[in-house]
Order: structure tokens, then sequence, then C-alpha cells
């Protein structure tokens, strides 16, 4: 992916190109506690995954090692068929530098539930800190991509407050700016709307809702199961660190299968 | 405070507020008078502290006592105080103070930060080593520190560079290099490092994991994360424990006098000698001095502070300039009002 080209006027999505994410058994554990107990999960290029599930039930634990802020001790997870955070050596998975890891986290954009934005910069700033700090952009460059994201989010106008000045609903769409800012292959939702106060969901949402049409891959945990319906592609039904049903809206969300589902639904509905 | 100190002043002589009503109350129209009427007998009449007046004209009065008995007993010398006060003398030794203070604060700043990072590093041998060098200079006394450095040199003739109990490639000469100032420095920043590091640590901890995690998921470079996302951040917790230790440290330098250099409590200290007469005025013009410095240091550590707390908080706190221009121009406002009416 080349970002130092002179097309940076282009349409923001030019040289964006969707990337399947590939989970293949990962498994993770505190001492005794099972967190991801053997998941198997393939999410095609240009997909939008919803992954709900009760709390605890592993899913944000599983948006984490995918982009490899947690390592599983078993199983790994590629990208574009590359693995993430680690390489085959001699048959074995060996871990990379930290250097590799976070190169490779560039390609993959995360955004939090509580937004984490940097405080002590300004909104532009934390738009365009990512491609100057790579050294993808220089600073000028930069700026001028991070105003271009933050009108697509709808906050051009705050490009000089700081995130404090803001109110949920805005932190979250800058922090959707800032993740897009290396046009990443696939963007990471982890409960993007459940710090949110209720009146503020919907411009959030509705930001995912563009991101989905433009065609990259997301994955998205989330308590909204009726954003879910309207938005994903595939829903996939997390509990006890399995992935215990998956298959379109329709199926999972109208007709579940498995009674976990259900019961769960029943009571979220 | 006593009961029996509030019959002194009647709560009625208490003079008149501008909490009280209005006094349009009063000349409004007649019809209108009944329901201004009600509405003033509803104003809550704030409770009246005498007994707090009673204690500031005391302390106000002792406060006088000790201004007078400052200006007026002739023990204090301050003609001689005059005299002394930018004598060439002790200026050179303010110079020297200001240097060392300058030199600790930053080589010890610098220890401090390298200190911190080895003590939160993922190395255990470096975790270990980190904390020795705090346990070990945060209990032994700087004077101690100081006096062991300006023995060195009987110690250790040379100083070579090389492979332990192997060849040496570079030598100094220990007499050469080490002259009182680069004692007391090196005192000096060795102790200031231990201290300079906790605070640092401390700093660093208290921002937020979720920074952490946000640099890292972006993929910026580990030093640019340290460098532009945690230690900006961290500062602002660290500025004002690293300006106490400042202060200290400003006060601290009088301990080099001790390595034979003539700082500016040294100079006073060796006039004092020269001309035992003046000695209370020489520690008054050291004692002013001391209280000058840290006043700047105080006063740079406000407009650092506020620097560092850009995004912190909703709205910067006022200058104190600006908050005195605020207060004037509302004086004068108010008193055109009144002039006005």
């Amino acid at each position: 992916m080349s970002v130092l080209n002179p097309e940076l006027d282009s349409p923001v999505d030019a040289d964006t190109v969707p990337v399947a994410v590939e989970v293949h058994d990962v498994h993770k554990w505190y001492g005794a506690h099972r967190v991801l107990d053997g998941i198997d999960l393939t999410v095609a290029p240009g997909e939008v995954t919803a992954i709900i599930g009760p709390s605890g039930s592993g899913k944000s634990t599983l948006l984490r090692v995918i982009n490899h802020l947690e390592q599983p001790q078993l199983g790994h997870v590629s990208l574009g068929g590359e693995p993430v955070g680690v390489r085959w050596h001699r048959g074995r998975l060996k871990e990379l530098s930290e250097r590799q890891i976070l190169a490779q986290r560039g390609r993959i954009g995360f955004v939090f539930q509580n937004f984490n934005l940097f405080p002590h910069l300004t909104v532009l700033d934390n738009v365009a800190a990512a491609p100057v700090a790579t050294g993808q952009l220089r600073k000028p460059e930069a700026q001028r991509w991070a105003r271009e994201l933050l009108d697509r989010v709808g906050m051009g106008e705050k490009a000089a407050a700081y995130p404090r000045q803001l109110s949920g609903g805005q932190q979250q769409r800058v922090a959707i700016a800032r993740a897009l800012a290396l046009r990443p292959g696939v963007i990471l939702f982890d409960e993007p709307t459940s710090a949110l106060d209720p009146e503020l969901v919907g411009e959030v949402l509705a930001v995912i809702k563009d991101l989905a049409a433009s065609g990259t891959t997301l994955v998205i945990v989330t308590h909204e199961i009726g954003f879910a319906r309207e938005v994903a592609d595939r829903v996939v039904f997390m509990d006890g660190g399995r992935i215990l049903e998956q298959g379109s809206p329709a199926e999972v969300l109208d007709q579940p299968r498995h009674p976990r589902t259900r019961e769960f639904l029943s009571r979220v509905l | 405070m006593s009961d029996a100190l509030v019959p002194a002043v009647p709560p009625d002589t208490a003079r008149p507020r501008d909490t009280d009503p209005p006094p349009q109350a009063a000349a409004a129209p007649a019809e209108t008078t009944s329901t201004a009427d009600a509405r003033s007998a509803q104003r809550v009449i704030p409770l009246r502290h005498p007994g707090r007046w009673i204690v500031s004209v005391g302390v106000l009065v002792l406060v006088a006592q000790i201004v007078h008995g400052l200006a007026t007993n002739p023990f204090y010398q301050w003609d001689r105080f005059q005299y002394w006060f930018a004598r060439p003398v002790l200026m050179n030794g303010l110079v020297i103070t200001l240097e060392v203070t300058a030199y600790s604060a930053l080589l010890g700043l610098a220890g401090g930060i390298v200190l911190a990072l080895a003590r939160l590093s993922r190395s255990p041998v470096l975790r270990a080593i980190s904390w020795v060098y705090v346990w070990l200079f945060r209990s032994v006394p700087l004077i101690v520190v100081l006096l062991f450095l300006y023995n060195f040199s009987a110690l250790y003739r040379t100083l070579s560079v090389g492979v332990p109990f192997g060849p040496a490639f570079w030598h100094f000469d220990e007499s050469k290099l080490a002259t009182d100032m680069v004692i007391a420095v090196v005192g000096l920043s060795l102790n200031e490092a231990a201290y300079a590091a906790e605070v640092v640590r401390a700093g660093i901890l208290s921002v937020d994991q979720g920074q952490h995690e946000a640099a890292a998921a972006l993929g910026l470079p580990r030093r640019y994360q340290f460098a532009r996302i945690v230690f900006p951040q961290a500062l602002r917790a660290i500025v004002p424990s690293y300006v106490n230790q400042l202060i200290g440290l400003v006060k601290g330098t009088s301990l080099v006098f001790y390595v034979s250099l003539l700082d500016l409590f040294g100079s006073v200290q060796s006039m004092g000698s020269t001309y035992p007469g003046d000695i209370v005025p020489l520690l008054l013009v050291a004692t002013v001095w001391y209280v000058i410095l840290t006043s700047v240091v105080s006063v740079v550590q406000f407009y650092v502070e506020r620097h560092y707390s850009r995004g912190a908080l909703r709205t910067l706190p006022p200058t104190p300039v600006q908050r005195l221009r605020h207060g004037l121009s509302t004086l004068i406002v108010r008193v055109r009002k009144e002039t006005a009416s």
C-alpha cells in the first residue's frame, strides 16, 4: 500500500484495499480461565461482521487478538494471508519484533469503546499523528489528509478543538477518522457506542454505516442488535470463549438455532 | 473559636453588605411596594461571622508587630544589608549557585528519566539496577556523597574505560578532571536523579492505560509513543513534584560549600568569618536571594503547568496578569457607575 503518492485529492478510498481476516483455532487463557477456546472465523474482504454475545464471552479479547494487542497462546490470525504478530519459522509460529508488529498495525484500524483520543493534541493532530509518525506523509500533507477524513465523519469544523471539549459522539467520530488515517484494510470496532449517551449513538452508527457502504472490511463488537441487523453481512454469536452460531442477520437474529443464542436475544431485544 | 467572643460585636451593628436588598426596592412605585417587600422578606440574610473579624484583626496586629520589629531592630543592620546585597563577591557566589543548580537539575532530570524507563522496562536486570540505585542514593545523605566524591581522587588516581579485569582503552587523570565544580555537579546530580526517577515514574504511571493502547493500536513507533504521546501527558503530573524537587535543589546547593566551592551561601559564610559583625545582615542577604530564586522558579512553574494542561482542562485558568487586568477593568467599571449615580 503506497500512501506516498500524489493522488491525495482523489476519492478517499482510492488505494484502500479491503482485506480478508482469518482466525485460525485461537486459544487464549489467563491461568485456569479460558477466554478464547478455539475460535475459527473467516471474514471475506469488504464483509461487515457483527460479533454479539453476553459480556465476558470473549468478544473484545478476540478483537484485541486480531490486531495483536493480546497474544493468543495457541493459533494465529492472518490478514490477507499474512500472519499477524507472528511468522512461520521451520513449521512453527515465532513472534515478530515489536517494530514489525507496529508496522502491521497500520493495516488494521481499531476503534475503542472509550475513544482513547490523545487529550493533549488537537483533533487535527490526533488524526494526523499516525501518518507523520510512521513516515508515510509529511506534516502538511498529513494535515490535509486529516481534514479530508474529519470532513468525512462530519467533524471538519472541530479540527482545532481538543478532545475534552467535544461530546462523546463527536470524540468517537474523531477516533474513527484517526483509525482511517493509515488507510487500513480492515477496521475493528470494540463496542463503539457503549460509552455514549443514547441520543449520541445515532451519529456514530451513521458514520460506521457509511464506512460499511464504502466496502471496507469491518468487524464490529456491538450490543446494538438493531444496528447489527441493518448493517452486518454476517452475525457471529459468542459465549464462553466459543463461537456458537454464525450466519446472516436473518438466520442468527430471527431464527437462532442454538438455545444460548435464543436466550441471549430474548434478554436484549 | 469560643462562643464567648461572639457578643463582642452584636450582629445588628455589622455594616450593610452588597448582598442586602438593593435600595431601588424602597424607591419603587407604591403599588409594587408590597410585592417588593414580600420579595425582600424572602431574601436570606447571610450568617454574620464577628469572631472571624476579631481573629483577623488580631493576626494583622501580630504581623504588623513582626514587620515593625524587622524594620526597626538595630540588630538586623539594614544599612549593612544594603551594602552587602549586590556586592560582587556575593554575586559571584550567586552565579555559582545558579550554575550548579542548572547543571544538576538538567543532569538529574535526564538521569531520572533513564532510571524511570529502566524501572518500567521489561528487563528484570534493568529494573533491579534502577531500584538499587534509587534505594542507595535516597539512603545516603547528600553531604556524604559530596565528601566521598571530594576524596574520590585519593581512592582512584586515574579513571579508565575498558573491559573489566581486562585491557583499558582510555585513561583520565582524576585530579585534572575533577574540579570542585564537577564534583559538586556530579554529587548533586547523582542524588537528584534518584528522586527525579520516582517523580518521573509516578508521572508515567499516571497516564491512562488506554493511551498506551491507542498509540500501540495505531502502530506509532515506540520512540514516538513515549516522546509525543505518553511523556507530554506524564509531564502534567511530573512538573509540580519536580519543581518541589528543584526548589529543594536550589537550597541544597548550599552544601557545596563543604567541597570548597564558594556558592552564594559559601561566600556569605566566608565574608561572615572575615567581618564577624556583619553575619546577621549577610545571612539576611542570603535569605532574600534564596527567596528570590524560589519565587522565580514558582512563577516559571505556573506557566509550564499551564502549558501542559492544554487539552486536560476545557478552559485554561487565567494568568495572574490576566486576572489583574480583569480585576482592574471591573473595578474601573464599578467606580464609573458609582460616580455616575
